[in-house]
């Protein structure tokens, strides 16, 4: 008993020191969205808020926004409309940002440092990513309102649509690591920066990271929140903080996106200078989970490059690239590598 | 403790299944099914069937339940005249009930025999490993067979219920991609006219 209550505790602790960081992340997050798409848009983005009491970070930019936002969404009243499923529409928001926490339990951030090593690492996440529609489902039906109810329908349809595809590019990806599990995954690649998977899965990696802007409701495939047509989408009904769960969730979602392309196509932890004779040595005492975190950073400055340049898709578009193009292409590509792997292709396949 | 979890889930599971044909509404139906496949991919999972789990709970709590709520939320039910009949209609229902009961008695209780061996084989293999070994090369068959029957099923949906409308408009996308700016724009030469 007593042992079953201390790997209680040590788990918990461990969820937490993984949960802090990324909620902090996703407060961040959305400052470095509205920085950068401002300096995009050459206009300076926030900039009132600071930590005047700290004396480093007094002339902070900006840097306190996130924490004022925060806590003016704590303090803010939950309307809940009257015609509403009231159950329902309170459970909503939960159900979208616990799965897209779950999922961070089998991510390893460097060598070893995972919270779950589990065999089916990436069905699990297959599996929290697909759950996480629900939340959409329920708030539009609950809401009880047509801006809401449209926007609900869109999101199905579109993130049903674009799972397949990612879920093909997955499957490319576990032929050409030959495991489920994320670590071995990053292992798979060792080598050099050549070894990485983005080259031999390189339209795999363009579908699903693509695949993922979609998933997550990102523009340019944001037509769940068409401003102009269906006012803000799902969660025009939620106010204070059932609606920050929903904002919380759609980062970190992006963030997991991020982490998972890091670890599938970018070698996760893996130095990109490994195999380069001098540079090897040079940044050989840099830890992995740096590398990681660059690359995550990296390809979530790519999600905010997105939004602050390309148009918003027409609704039968996105269908049109989803379907159409990059589900036969992922077919094709499948295929490939399953060659590559009868070839023994160098040098990625001879194992 | 794994007995706990167990009974936790199976008695959620229960739970969740009866509330599947007894609640009003159906969506609220739905999402209790939703809750029902959770609980037994929960179960599974003590079993160390983890591909089994997560498979039902990616495809159907993550595709198929979505789909049905999808369509579920969309369609315009009057309870009042579901619940006619349901007097007429019981003896046809309990009879096809009890059927599918003594169909699950019989598989659970000629299975109870064999279950040691079971499990025995199932702890040595990573789950995932063991099928697919076992899916692609002694049943490989059974497999391709299964697959071409949904397929055949899946295009006779689509063909069953797909009318093309005679009136619609359909846009054409290799056209609108090669559209060029000639194509869609006439410059016009106006000379400069004086009010009057």
């Amino acid at each position: 008993m007593v042992e079953t209550l201390w790997i209680l505790g040590k788990t918990l602790v461990q969820i937490v020191i993984i949960l802090i960081p990324i909620i902090l992340a996703v407060a961040y997050l959305t400052y470095a969205e509205r920085k950068i798409i401002g300096y995009m848009q050459v206009r300076i983005g926030p900039n009132r808020v600071n930590f005047s009491a700290i004396p480093l970070l007094r002339r902070g930019r900006g840097l306190g926004q996130p924490i004022a936002d925060t806590l003016k969404l704590l303090f803010k009243e939950i309307i809940i409309p009257s015609n509403s499923d009231r159950f329902l529409f309170v459970i909503a928001p939960i159900l979208s940002i616990a799965p897209a926490l779950a999922a961070w339990a089998v991510i390893p951030f460097a060598d070893g440092w995972v919270l779950a090593d589990i065999n089916a690492g990436v069905l699990y996440i297959l599996a929290m990513t697909s759950i996480g529609v629900y939340g959409v489902i329920i708030a539009g039906w609950a809401s009880n309102s047509k801006y809401a109810f449209l926007s609900t329908l869109r999101v199905t349809a579109q993130v049903v649509s674009y799972e397949i595809a990612m879920g093909f590019a997955i499957v490319g990806v576990l032929m050409a690591a030959g495991s489920l599990n994320l670590g071995d995954i990053v292992a798979a690649q060792k080598g050099s920066i050549i070894h990485w998977f983005w080259l031999p899965l390189l339209p795999l990696f363009v579908i699903y990271f693509i695949s993922g802007v979609a998933e997550t409701n990102r523009a340019p495939f944001d037509v769940a929140e068409g401003e102009s047509e269906i006012v803000a989408g799902f969660h025009v009904e939620y106010s204070g903080m059932l609606f920050a769960l929903f904002f919380l969730a759609e980062y970190a979602n992006m963030i997991l996106i991020s982490a998972l392309a890091a670890i599938m196509f970018l070698g996760g932890w893996l130095s990109p200078f490994q195999g380069i004779p001098v540079l090897e040595n040079l940044f050989s005492w840099v830890p992995g989970i740096f590398w990681m975190l660059a690359k995550m950073a990296t390809l979530l400055f790519f999600f905010l490059w997105f939004r602050a340049t390309f148009p918003r898709y027409r609704y039968d578009q996105i269908m049109r690239l989803g379907w159409k193009i990059f589900i036969p292409i992922t077919l094709v590509w499948i295929v490939l590598v399953g060659l590559f792997i009868l070839m023994k292709l160098p040098p990625w396949f001879v194992a | 403790m794994i007995k706990f979890t167990f009974y936790l889930f199976a008695l959620i599971l229960i739970f969740a299944a009866s509330r599947v044909i007894t609640v009003k509404n159906p969506v609220h139906a739905a999402l209790f099914l939703v809750l029902a496949f959770f609980s037994s991919a929960a179960i599974w999972l003590l079993l160390q069937a983890e591909f089994l789990a997560i498979a039902l709970i990616l495809v159907y709590v993550g595709a198929v339940m979505v789909l049905f709520l999808f369509v579920v939320m969309m369609l315009d039910i009057n309870f009042s005249k579901l619940r006619e009949g349901f007097v007429s209609h019981l003896p046809v229902a309990a009879t096809i009930g009890v059927l599918i009961l003594l169909e699950m008695v019989l598989v659970v209780w000629a299975w109870q025999k064999e279950i040691p061996e079971v499990a025995a084989t199932v702890a040595e293999k990573p789950n995932t490993v063991a099928l697919g070994e076992v899916l692609y090369t002694q049943y490989v068959y059974p497999f391709e067979i299964a697959a071409v029957i949904l397929l055949v099923a899946m295009i006779a949906a689509i063909a069953l219920t797909m009318r093309p409308h005679t009136r619609a408009k359909y846009q054409k996308p290799e056209e609108q991609v090669r559209v060029k700016r000639s194509d869609r724009i006439r410059l016009v030469n106006m000379p400069s006219e004086s009010k009057d």
